[in-house]
């Protein structure tokens, strides 16, 4: 059958749930969106991007030394994002708690986890399953049992998260007040990378490495654009990720170009337009 | 060693693509940008992938692409420079339009160009030939010297922009000037070297110099020591241990000296 559009939207929709891979790629897309969305919420307040990104290229010599040592490479995922994580915690915010300080050891770590990557790679000696899938995602792979460990592992994360979301977000937004009221500051950071590393794990083995951000920083940047104020701010940037992933893949079915293209073109006409409008608003 | 001509290239660009990167980074690290020059050499991929697609030089598309994302960054943020959500927002952008030009070139008239588009990303050091090694030494030569020239206004202007625009210094145009710089720096290393030798040549020499010492110009001078020592020191060993990638031997001595650094300054209760 040819995927064609039409103007009826029941039937549009029944075409796109037809084949079990758009299923298991929708219901897949649904589990990141709303973790990511989440996570990068308080991603974007903290003005963690970079270290976001960095873990999110941790992917490769996760999935490089997978490959060498022969395990599955989700947990080569996991446990190169587990260990970036730790690093930047480390290296982070010491004594000279500076910006400039941070994203210099943040750059060493992703740097060192790449030079890792290409020494597995050229150890290893077999071609691994095309970079370009391990960059740019495959939606459009994923079998039953991976959508189950996704629907865990992001479930375990926004658990996580959940606890400790109303004291990180006093230790984001005044970090002197938060220690003054005896939060411990210095643990939420370490909770918040390594649940920061889970998401993105989760997240780039289905959007690749290099798309996160169209799930992880996009929708609630949108968000926060529009209101300052934290519940509704993070449930729009859930609806804001949703609607990328799902406009995304509905997208792509139907036309001849891939879904990384789609749902980053979506996620930043959508960054455009609330940052547009909140110009507008004043 | 040095009877080998790939060894010889290796050495006179490393050499000077190092300086370059030593010598920016050790900027790029006090005004906190290290996010942006890693952006950058990720456009310079999709700049490539581009130019294949039209039909074009490669490096006709790596220049043109990260140079013009090099502007659009200083016009979107304050005193000529973005933040990172903004970059990260912008990069995701167009490394989609890469995917889609990765599908456009498998399909279309200009298909063989792809191999030379996907060198992009693994760019090796022992690879160039002559002509390419003197042209991205020259480039290198070139960036260090634009960067001492402009060194006093550029930290001036980090550090108190206010003082900055009192003593006549346009900030904003220095700040596109110095992310153009970043920008030209990572073109050409991108193709020439790869981007992974790139992020790290200017992060991890720059991080250990700002650790050790906070006097600009002996900052300036150890962090484009350490970036070449550790070029001389990685080629070595990567011609001394052939499974080991020469990119990833110099990665690893330019962080192994950013986390000596940062041991020595804690335990001395400096850092």
């Amino acid at each position: 059958m040819n995927p064609s559009l039409s103007l009826n939207i029941v039937d549009d929709i029944r075409q796109l749930t037809t084949f079990p891979f758009m299923v298991n790629a929708l219901e897949a897309g649904t589990i990141v969106a709303v973790l990511a969305a989440l996570t990068g919420w308080y991603t974007v307040l903290r003005r963690q991007a970079f270290a976001g990104h960095t873990l999110s290229v941790m992917a490769f010599p996760g999935a490089t030394g997978a490959a060498l040592a022969g395990i599955p490479i989700a947990f080569g995922y996991y446990i190169a994002c587990g260990a970036a994580a730790l690093a930047m915690r480390r290296a982070g915010r010491g004594r000279t708690a500076s910006r400039s300080a941070e994203t210099a050891a943040i750059g060493t770590i992703q740097a060192t986890g790449l030079a890792i990557g290409y020494l597995f790679l050229s150890l290893n000696h077999q071609v691994l399953g095309g970079p370009e899938t391990l960059l740019f995602g495959t939606f459009l792979g994923i079998s039953r049992g991976q959508v189950l460990a996704l629907l865990a592992i992001g479930a375990g994360a926004l658990i996580v998260l959940a606890f400790a979301a109303r004291p990180l977000l006093l230790a984001t937004l005044d970090r002197e007040l938060a220690r003054a009221s005896g939060l411990p500051v210095r643990a939420l950071d370490l909770a918040f990378l390594l649940i920061l590393a889970a998401a993105v794990a989760t997240t780039s083995q289905i959007t690749g490495a290099l798309l996160v951000f169209a799930l992880l920083v996009a929708p609630p940047a949108a968000a926060q654009k529009l209101t300052v104020r934290p519940l509704p701010s993070l449930a729009l940037s859930v609806v804001f990720a949703l609607l990328v992933v799902w406009l995304g893949l509905g997208v792509a079915y139907f036309s001849p170009y891939p879904v990384g293209f789609w749902t980053t073109t979506f996620a930043f006409g959508l960054y455009v337009l609330a940052a547009g409008y909140s110009r507008v608003r004043g | 060693m040095f009877s080998h001509e790939f060894i010889r290239n290796a050495y006179l660009a490393g050499t000077f693509v190092a300086l370059a990167c030593g010598t920016i980074g050790w900027l790029v690290v006090l005004r906190a940008q290290v996010f942006a020059g890693d952006a950058l050499s990720h456009v310079a991929f999709v700049g490539a992938i581009g130019a294949a697609v039209l039909g074009l030089d490669v490096r006709v598309g790596l220049f043109a692409l990260t140079i013009i994302v090099a502007l659009g960054m200083a016009a979107l943020g304050r005193r000529g420079q973005a933040d990172d959500t903004v970059i990260g927002i912008v990069f995701a952008w167009i490394l989609g339009i890469g995917v889609l030009l990765i599908t456009l070139l498998a399909t279309g008239p200009h298909a063989g160009n792809g191999v030379a588009a996907t060198n992009t990303l693994f760019g090796s050091i022992f690879d160039l030939g002559s002509g390419q090694a003197l042209v991205a030494a020259l480039i290198g030569l070139a960036v260090s010297l634009a960067v001492v020239v402009a060194f006093r206004p550029l930290v001036l202007s980090t550090l108190d922009s206010e003082l900055a625009v009192l003593r006549g210094v346009r900030v904003r145009v220095l700040g596109a000037g110095f992310l153009v710089a970043l920008a030209i720096v990572t073109a050409e290393s991108t193709q020439a070297v790869g981007a992974l030798l790139l992020l790290g040549l200017i992060a991890a020499p720059a991080g250990a110099a700002h650790r050790l010492t906070g006097r600009p110009y002996a900052g300036l001078a150890l962090s484009a020591a350490i970036a070449v020592a550790a070029v001389w020191g990685g080629i070595a060993l990567s011609y001394a241990i052939p499974s080991l990638p020469p990119s990833s031997a110099i990665i690893a001595l330019a962080a192994g000296a950013y986390a000596l650094v940062a041991v020595v300054t804690r335990a001395r209760g400096t850092g």
